[in-house]
């Protein structure tokens, strides 16, 4: 199976438990099941070939210019890791159908947890870092929504904040170090920086690069002090649990570290840094473990501890340690994937989860309590189980290595953690299972059902198997670190086994054991002083932390944002005109090279008919009626301007549009008071018209400027008129650059012509059927209502001139390639042609006349548009080629056949949908307000029984 | 011709600027509607005015207008009209619903200097 395939198909398959849980559930569980094994069947058919020492590849070119690029490449690290989050995965959507409840969202949760496992494939397979890092951060984004599963409880939703924060914040180091690594090598490839080891180190940058990178891996992987996030996240679904921290999420910075092991790892840097680390939380995760008496606390904890534990390993930088790192992820994703299974069988029987209250459960839970003994041992290291093998191998390690010059300083602190790492396993085992039986479980124990035990029993074959015979496992052990150690150092002589003789390895072991029993015999006291004891509490640290930096934001943007559009606007102004001045006053003044036109008598009456309007609108702009008339005829004076200045197509679509927008306009008079009232004090208008002439003479001067100097460099104009009739078929430029030479342009403006209509007739929607349905229902208008709303004359005449308008609308578009018309200005005039019926008849009149709603039209156009373009992939060419051709059927003369007229046929819809939408949207909310509904276009007919009177 | 053109298209830049900063929504969009205007023609005539020039290819003619401000423009408007009625809708639905129609977030409703609603809720529990 091709490995994008192995990636996609979580992905793909996320789409459908959300479909199929309207099956049922075991319909949705069987789908997500389904999906998970195929990727999983998939990986599998890779394994000969990876293990005879083949690497598959897949790669795919996104965007080759910046080295990002869809390559992935399956070695057998990512082999392990795919096996383990596919592998375990199986186990876990098991486990989870028998888990949730009735009340969960069964297709939601699986959902998530399949776009998690896909993000999860897909970093252990990328061969480019920069798809890396995508993964990476879809990981943190998909366990957030796994986390804050449990949506309506207040610990899930923190919890899940927590994780986002902390690894979110790592992923933005984790960014950074990528990107430094790819600058010093020069390639984004992940296996050419593998290759770039004496490169990668002697470069300056390696130090900022290791330190950012280790950020992310330790936030990722819940190092301390980043480990606080890790038992928050407890509080998602106990599948959720087991999946994340035993063998996927946290396991995800392990495996970069081990990713990255042959380029980063073995300068001193490294060996202390991620040594001490991982030794410190090691012991410290084990420490707090102990003392936790909720199941999955403890469990948390001990993850903790547990990848402090590979941290150190892989840290080391000794072949041995990766060897043993390598076989401590398998191990560990075993035991504890089971364990965590078994805390939610536990908190499933007894409804808790609390030791207090646990305890002599051996006799009711008969199956569980083996279960959980055999991973419980494992995780204690006790010989014949797995974790035994590579706790004494960690052990082995921590005998040589040294650390701030003190040979023994590792050797203790690992051997106290083992210690306490033995002492929190008896814990588990003992204060749930033995003891006595009690008599106040919250609910009768018993074992559950085999949906629950069977998926904890299957991992403890590996558990016990591996555990006396590792053997077994070396050939793969050794496989994974040979691809992990990349070359760069000799593989290791050690093997793996049960038995080696008696090392002080074994000694250190059996001082765990001994110490691990003696400390839980202790735990009545110990817990005494523990709980008495003050310590800093992460979450409060990390609460407070957060929300003095809300606040600090709150203040700082509240500050910059009072609410005051007025005043943003103002300095918005004031500041692009004081940067022109700037540039004006210390730039050179360019002169003016082109001569002055003649000053015509119309240019002059034009001129001060707009200066006059425009003067006119300020003096008097409370009054909004007159407003409106004064606009119109700014708009008109703007019309012929653009036709006197030699732009009839401009000239046309402005006149059209300028009725549209007064009707829009006047349908929101409606609604809004009649008059603006007077309360700008004296002094801020003057500042206000300070600030406007400032505003108007930079802009005036600007133009001057431009107008009076000639284009600093050759106009690409001469390109589209050289062309517009070769390459376009067609004489009309403007149009020709619209439909053709810029014809994506024109394809995104109707989109967003369209999007802004769906988004009034959206507003419009929720005004109607909010509060303010019953304002409108209720509300007086101001002034007194024309008592014949529908007259006679305008009814007639609309009617006749419908059609004439249509057909003025037909020749405007089919002329508009070769002469000034098309798509947007025949679209506008249809438009105006059906808002006269709609003003003229009424709305209900019109509206039970008009067949194709215009959300309809709107999307016509769009598809009309965009299969045109599509249409021109089948003639081999780039998206909206367009073609032409001339033809001739007898009778007729010679005509034109255009690509471009389907284009624009497809702007015209939806220029008509998009007007009608917008103006249809306002008078609904009239019609809402009280306007009694006509069925008859004129209300007096003395033909009908029933005269009814409106106003 | 050039100084009319540039002076007309100041004044509207002029007019459109006082009446953006009045407090009432209607007079601001009227103001949105005025810059529309000035920039429009601002953005035409950057292709240098021509009087009587063919827009449209003719056997003959060896001078046209620049027809790459026209194209812009041309979309110009048709999109100024659906931002118009987007906004025009906006104050609608405001003035509809809070029974005002000033621009500016009143004094009394601007007091929240604290952390917004969701840290205060929820961080503390």
């Amino acid at each position: 199976m091709s490995l994008f395939l192995i990636v996609a198909l979580p992905f793909l398959g996320a789409l459908l438990p959300g479909l199929m849980i309207r099956a049922g559930r075991q319909v949705c569980f069987v789908t997500t099941f389904t999906v998970t094994a195929l990727a999983f069947i998939g990986l599998m058919t890779h394994l000969p070939g990876v293990w005879r020492g083949e690497v598959p590849t897949a790669r795919l070119d996104w965007l080759p210019g910046l080295g990002m690029n869809l390559d992935l490449f399956l070695d057998p690290l990512g082999l392990m890791f795919a096996g383990l989050i596919l592998g375990i995965g199986l186990l876990i959507i098991a486990y989870a159908r028998w888990y949730l409840s009735r009340d969960d969202n069964m297709g939601e949760f699986y959902s998530y947890l399949l776009l998690f496992q896909g993000a999860m494939v897909g970093i252990v397979l990328s061969d480019n870092v920069l798809i890396l890092l995508v993964f990476w951060e879809l990981t943190s984004l998909s366990s957030f929504l796994l986390i804050g599963f449990w949506k309506h409880l207040p610990e899930g939703r923190q919890g899940a904040r927590m994780a986002l924060t902390v690894t979110g914040m790592g992923g933005l180091a984790m960014i950074g170090g990528m990107l430094i690594l790819g600058q010093i090598v020069g390639s984004y490839d992940l296996t050419v920086i593998l290759q770039n080891r004496e490169l990668i180190q002697a470069s300056p940058l390696y130090l900022p690069a290791l330190l950012l990178i280790l950020t992310g891996c330790f936030t990722k992987s819940a190092q301390f002090p980043f480990h606080f996030w890790l038992p928050h996240a407890m509080s998602a679904p106990t599948p959720v649990s087991a999946y994340l921290h035993s063998a996927t999420m946290v396991k995800a910075g392990l495996f970069l570290m081990a990713r990255l092991w042959p380029v980063l790892s073995g300068t001193e840097v490294w060996v202390t840094l991620v040594c001490s680390v991982g030794l410190l939380t090691m012991v410290i995760g084990a420490f707090i473990a102990f003392f936790k008496d909720d199941l999955k606390a403890l469990l948390a904890f001990s993850t903790v501890s547990h990848l402090g534990l590979i941290c150190f390993l892989l840290g080391t930088g000794t072949t041995f340690g990766a060897m043993a790192a390598v076989f401590h992820i398998l191990n560990h994703a075993s035991f504890k994937a089971a364990l965590f299974m078994v805390a939610g069988i536990v908190d499933h029987g007894v409804h808790t989860r609390d030791m207090k209250k646990l305890g002599g459960l051996r006799h009711l839970m008969p199956l569980t309590f083996l279960i959980a003994t055999l991973a419980g041992l494992s995780m204690a290291g006790i010989p014949l189980f797995n974790g035994f093998v590579s706790k004494e191998m960690m052990l082995e390690e921590a005998l040589h290595t040294t650390l701030f010059n003190s040979p023994l300083l590792v050797t203790v602190v690992a051997t106290l953690g083992a210690l306490f790492s033995a002492a929190y396993s008896f814990r588990f085992i003992s204060h749930t299972f033995l003891g006595a039986e009690r008599h106040d479980y919250p609910a009768h124990p018993h074992d559950p059902e085999p949906g629950l035990w069977l998926p904890p029993a299957l991992l403890m074959i590996p558990v016990v198997g591996l555990g006396i015979a590792p053997f077994l496992a070396e050939p793969f052990v050794r496989l994974v670190t040979g691809a992990v150690v990349g070359g760069v150092a000799e593989m290791p002589e050690e093997h793996l086994a049960l038995w080696h003789g008696l090392t002080p390895a074994l000694a250190m072991s059996a001082i765990a054991v001994v110490g691990g029993l003696i400390w839980l015999a202790l735990f009545g006291p110990l817990a005494r002083v523990w709980h008495a004891m003050p310590r800093p509490e992460a979450k409060d640290i990390f609460d407070s932390l957060i929300k003095a930096l809300a606040n600090g934001a709150a203040r700082f943007s509240h500050r910059l944002h009072d609410g005051s559009f007025t005043r943003y606007a103002a300095i918005f102004v004031v500041t692009v005109v004081g940067l022109g001045a700037h540039a004006w006053f210390t730039g050179d003044a360019v002169a003016p090279t082109r001569a002055m036109l003649p000053i015509t008598p119309v240019g002059v009456a034009l001129w001060a008919m707009l200066i006059a309007a425009a003067g006119f609108l300020v003096l008097y702009h409370r009054n909004r009626l007159a407003v409106l008339i004064l606009m119109g005829i700014i708009g008109l004076i703007v019309s012929m301007s653009f036709n006197y200045f030699s732009a009839p197509d401009l000239a046309l679509t402005q006149i059209s549009v300028e009725v549209v927008t007064i009707i829009l306009l006047l349908l929101a008079l409606n609604f809004l008071p009649n008059r603006t009232p007077a309360e700008s004090t004296a002094g801020r208008r003057t500042r206000d018209a300070v600030i406007a002439i400032g505003g108007g003479v930079a802009v005036a001067a600007l133009t001057w400027t431009i107008l009076m100097g000639d284009f600093p460099m050759t106009s690409m104009s001469e390109y589209h008129l050289a062309n517009s009739y070769k390459g376009g078929g067609g004489d009309n430029v403007v149009n020709v650059i619209l439909v053709d030479f810029r014809g994506f342009d024109t394809f995104g403006e109707i989109i967003v012509l369209g999007i802004a209509a769906l988004v009034i007739y959206a507003l419009t929607e929720a005004l109607l059927n909010g509060e303010v349905r019953a304002k409108l229902l209720n509300r007086d208008f101001e002034e007194a209502r024309a008592g014949d709303a529908h007259p006679l004359m305008m009814v007639v005449l609309t009617r006749v001139m419908m059609p004439v308008v249509l057909m003025v609308g037909v020749y405007i578009f089919l002329r508009g390639h070769n002469e000034p018309g098309g798509g947007f200005v025949a679209g506008l005039i249809v438009a105006i042609a059906v808002v006269m019926q709609y003003m003229a008849s009424g709305f209900a009149w019109a509206d039970s006349r008009q067949r194709y709603p215009y959300h309809g039209i709107i999307g016509a156009g769009v598809l009309v548009a965009g299969l045109t373009g599509i249409g021109s992939w089948f003639a081999g060419e780039p998206f909206l080629t367009s073609a032409f051709g001339y033809f001739r059927i007898p009778p007729m003369n010679e005509f034109e056949l255009a690509t471009a007229a389907a284009f624009d046929l497809g702007v015209f819809l939806a220029v008509v949908g998009a007007v009608m939408l917008s103006l249809e949207s306002f008078s609904r909310l009239g019609r809402r307000a009280g306007t009694e509904t006509n069925e008859h276009a004129m209300d007096i007919d003395p033909s009908r029984p029933s005269v009814k009177q409106e106003g | 011709m050039e100084f009319l053109m540039s002076t007309a298209i100041g004044v509207l830049t002029a007019a459109g600027i006082y009446m953006v900063l009045r407090l009432r929504t209607f007079p601001v969009i009227i103001g949105t509607s005025l810059l529309s205007y000035a920039v429009n023609v601002f953005l035409f005539a950057s292709g240098r005015l021509a009087l009587n020039a063919a827009p449209v290819l003719r056997d003959g003619i060896e001078v046209y207008t620049d027809p790459i401000p026209q194209a812009l423009v041309l979309t110009a408007i048709v999109i100024s009209f659906g931002m118009t009625a987007v906004v025009v809708i906006m104050a609608l639905g405001s003035y509809l619903s809070a029974g005002e129609d000033l621009v500016d977030v009143p004094a009394r409703d601007a007091e929240i200097p604290t952390a917004p609603h969701a840290l205060r809720g929820e961080a503390v529990e």
